[in-house]
């Protein structure tokens, strides 16, 4: 377990309407083990005792999995490490008298509440528009009524796996939710409880993710690189796909 | 005075008497009725999606971003139900007696047998929303098997399932916020419930971005709130995890039952420093095809592969042939801390077990084993650095789930009129002991199935009841009330961080109120916490301001509470002086070291009832009655 001290570059910006800038901070007495998220832990403590305020980051799980954390670490979104969250990354990947730069997700439709929290219900706005099957409780067949094939559901899976965390968008440059949309759009496209609302799901969804201010995808794949589910860019393939169905069918 | 409102009848026709019998609301009323639900885990999105779409007017709080992260999401085995797919003998009648025997006879039975018979609408439920379940090849649903039980009856979605069933309800949530009929607030936090003519009538809330403090009304309320496992400040549960909407609930008069009741897991990534500031589950699937043991030599500090086999002690399958690793999580708890305190522990702390793939992986091949596990062994190797394929995970006991919570009725209601609690926030269901994937179906269950029709009940009697408008003088109250707890935090300008008083906190009650518990550890600890309070409210920095996203300040409001409750459980404990399920009291074993129950004097739920700050709380008592199943000493051997 070894020691490590770090000079860490922190994007400090106290509410939507202020003016951000990047603060220095010198944490020392770090090991190894700890996750980056503890690292912001002790961090915050010695600013809690020293009488400043804690830098306001979002996390929850601490999982990988509730999509909460949101931070650009050294210009890469969830840091250096590949199908990684930030509160997953630990310390051993970083050496001793590194310097760190840690900002929040930069895109419009993502604005900035304070520091690294920024405001991502526009995603919800996403799935409002369309990313569910309308079954109301009590109306639904048996499970078994509808066998669907291994590999059909393992696709499906593959795209539900999306956790919303927006790392996407904070890669591309065009800040598009590309990837994010068509996860959902994919998901339910590809099983059968999805077809009766397939067309009108991928033309709602798609004009929703515009409305939000997201850019255009332009296939540079970023966005899989760095997503911590490593979702892959053909699903955008099958959104494309999709939402050019449902317009030639309209 | 706790009146548990069980349907009269057999126990097989209670619910579906119940459903039969219930008043219902006329669609026109019950676009009037106003249904506040806090929390969206798989209980509160669950609730709000169903009610919204039986024509209630409904909002939602979460405290999170987003509805989609609350802590469900983190589930990761699977959901129990009696569907029998799998043709191994499973029927209703079996989830109902495993759950209840599980629970080690601490539950009601009628409530259990309600929840095994709808858990299979669950299932049915969640495919039709899309949920991607795991299949077999020609296309049906797949099952594994999980602790305590010897049929197939867990659903999955690879590691993921309580993520996908999430989703499915926040999808289902989504379509009724987009439809206008559910009103969704995003980072508000509830800060206490208001109390009308008796009544809960609203809520008091704080918007986390502005620090605005809210009041809105509803005819009721419906807490959904979860768990309170980070009283023990390391724990499985999210960082945000609190226990403040229940705790304010109670203190409004909603008892609370069995306290006291923690589900340690016994599979769980072992602590590495004090830093740490949560701790990770391994899913318990993994012992299906995972072995559990240690040296059988003390301080052997072989690298585990250079352990010969006659040298290993499996110690599960030693003392539990008929279950052998696939014992109940308090059961499996248990023997690895019994393990480790004889000096057997493994690792740099020795307070670890190995669990060990290696068989599995020469059975079945390392492509099997990853499809089953692949993203929990990645998971494993993100946090500890070794690659279970090679060397056996390190695991040991962590805080997991509370089955205590606010005490209902079998209509879900608490003892306040008109406030409800579903999912793990109340204490229905799991008796002592919860059982694997078990959560999942409970939270689906109350919020699906259960209370949209149990709410009826009290709302069809609430038609005529206008909304009350919030300048009511108990909103006045409730709100000051919220704002001097949080100005006195920010005004204390003491010198001490909210974690260092959460620590100390987890602390005393994981040497003293955790795994295993005595009555001079517990009289100890109430003095203990009662000190660690007073300091808190002395001595307590809380940096920033009111009225911005001010997370240190959310922080503090949890933690004052989880100091109240910490008391709570601890007195809960020391009342109870047998032991059951997860709460194991070392004064009543039986000479094997199993946990002895005393059912002559101890066969009730506990209901604490709050009586203010200076005197001590009453405990009641609600009787268990069993009429369908016998009570006989739990054994897995």
């Amino acid at each position: 377990m070894a020691n490590l001290n770090l000079t860490l570059k922190i994007w400090r910006q106290d509410g939507p309407e202020e003016i951000g800038e990047f603060k220095t901070y010198h944490v020392t007495r770090l090991n190894t083990h700890m996750s980056f998220l503890e690292m912001l832990d002790v961090l915050n403590e010695e600013l809690v005792n020293t009488g400043d305020e804690p830098v306001a980051f979002d996390h929850d799980c601490r999982e990988g999995i509730c999509g909460m954390c949101s931070m650009v670490i050294n210009g890469r979104p969830h840091g250096p490490l590949e199908g990684t969250t930030a509160c997953q990354l630990h310390m051993r990947h970083f050496n001793n008298d590194d310097t760190i730069t840690i900002e929040p997700w930069r895109a419009k439709p993502f604005p900035v509440i304070k520091d690294l929290v920024v405001d991502r219900t526009s995603f919800d706005r996403i799935i409002q528009s369309g990313g569910f099957v309308s079954i109301n409780t009590g109306s639904a067949p048996d499970g078994n009524a509808i066998p669907i094939g291994k590999e059909i559901a393992e696709d499906a899976f593959d795209a539900a796996a999306c956790i919303g965390c927006g790392a996407c968008v904070a890669a591309c440059k065009n800040a598009s939710a590309s990837l994010f949309t068509a996860s959902k759009i994919s998901q339910l496209a590809l099983l059968p409880q999805g077809q009766p609302e397939r067309e009108e799901r991928a033309i709602r969804m798609v004009r929703q993710m515009d409305e939000e201010g997201f850019g255009h995808c332009t296939n540079t794949g970023a966005c899989e690189a760095e997503c911590p589910k490593e979702i892959s860019v053909d699903y955008i393939r099958k959104m494309n796909w999709e939402y050019h169905r449902a317009n030639v069918r309209g | 005075m706790l009146e548990s409102r069980i349907p009269d009848g057999q126990l097989i026709d209670k619910w579906t008497n119940y459903k039969s019998r219930v008043p219902l609301v006329s669609p026109s009323n019950k676009r009037r009725l106003d249904v506040i639900v806090i929390g969206t885990g798989l209980a509160g999105a669950s609730a709000a999606s169903s009610m919204a779409e039986m024509g209630y007017n409904v909002k939602t709080f979460c405290f999170q971003d987003s509805p989609r992260r609350a802590h469900s999401i983190a589930a990761q085995g699977g959901i129990n139900a009696a569907k029998n797919y799998q043709n191994d003998g499973d029927s209703v009648y079996r989830l109902f007696y495993d759950t209840i025997k599980g629970g080690d006879y601490r539950s009601r039975e009628a409530n259990v047998y309600r929840l095994a018979e709808v858990s299979a609408n669950i299932i049915d439920q969640c495919v039709a929303q899309g949920v991607p379940f795991a299949r077999e090849y020609g296309g049906t649903l797949d099952n594994r098997s999980f602790g305590g039980v010897q049929v197939s009856r867990t659903f999955y979605a690879r590691g993921q399932t309580g993520q996908q069933l999430l989703l499915g309800a926040y999808s289902a949530l989504s379509r009724q916020i987009a439809k206008g009929s559910v009103t969704m607030y995003n980072r508000h936090e509830m800060l206490d419930i208001v109390k009308i003519d008796g009544k809960a009538r609203g809520v008091i809330v704080r918007n986390l971005m502005t620090g605005e403090y809210e009041r809105h009304f509803g005819h009721a309320v419906v807490l959904a709130t979860g768990g309170y496992g980070n009283v023990f400040y390391l724990s499985t549960n999210a960082m945000g995890s609190n226990v403040t909407a229940v705790w304010k609930a109670y203190k409004k008069g909603a008892m609370f039952g069995n306290p006291c009741f923690t589900q340690i897991h016994p599979t769980c990534i072992p602590v590495s420093g004090d830093y740490q500031s949560k701790l990770t589950l391994m899913s318990e699937s993994l012992r299906n095809d995972g072995r559990i043991w240690v040296p059988k030599k003390k301080g052997d500090d072989r690298r585990p592969r250079d352990i010969p086999e006659e040298e290993r002690d499996y110690y599960l399958e030693r003392r539990y042939p008929a279950f052998g690793n696939l014992v109940p999580r308090d059961v499996a708890s248990r023997a690895a801390k019994e393990r480790c305190d004889e000096g057997f522990g493994v690792g740099p702390t020795k307070l670890a077990v190995y669990l060990d793939f290696k068989d599995s992986i020469k059975r079945l091949g390392q492509d099997v084993v990853s499809a089953r596990y692949g993203n929990l062994f990645q998971m494993y190797a993100k946090i500890t650095g070794d690659d279970p394929y090679t060397t056996p995970m390190r695991i040991y006991p962590a805080v997991h789930y509370t089955m205590g919570g606010l005490w209902v009725d079998y209509n879900l209601m608490t003892t306040v009129p008109g406030l409800y609690a579903i999912g793990e926030c109340n204490y229905s269901d799991h008796g002592a002991n919860r059982l694997g994937a078990s959560a999942l179906m409970q939270g689906l269950a109350d919020g699906y199935f259960v209370l949209p029709y149990t709410i009826g009940e009290y709302l069809s009697n609430d038609i005529r009841t206008p909304a009350i408008p919030t300048n009511h003088e108990a909103f006045d109250k409730a709100e000051k009330d919220a704002r001097d707890q949080n100005n006195r935090l920010l005004n204390n300008n003491g010198s001490r961080s909210v974690e260092s008083f959460h620590r100390d906190l987890g602390h005393i009650m994981w040497e003293n109120c955790g795994m295993a518990r005595n009555q001079g550890g517990l009289t100890k600890a109430i003095s203990e916490i009662q000190s660690l309070k007073k300091d808190y409210w002395e001595k307590v920095r809380v940096p920033g301001r009111d009225n911005v996203l001010n997370p240190e300040l959310e922080k503090a409001g949890r933690v004052a509470d989880f100091l109240e409750l910490g008391e709570l459980m601890v007195r809960d404990a020391l009342d109870r002086s047998e032991s059951c399920g997860g709460h194991f009291r070392e004064e009543s074993q039986t000479e094997e070291g199993e946990a002895l129950r005393d059912d002559e004097n101890f066969t009730f739920s506990s209901a604490w009832e709050y009586k203010g700050e200076a005197t001590e709380p009453i405990r009641n008592k609600e009787e268990l009655t069993f009429d369908t199943v016998h009570l006989t000493q739990r054994s897995y051997k």
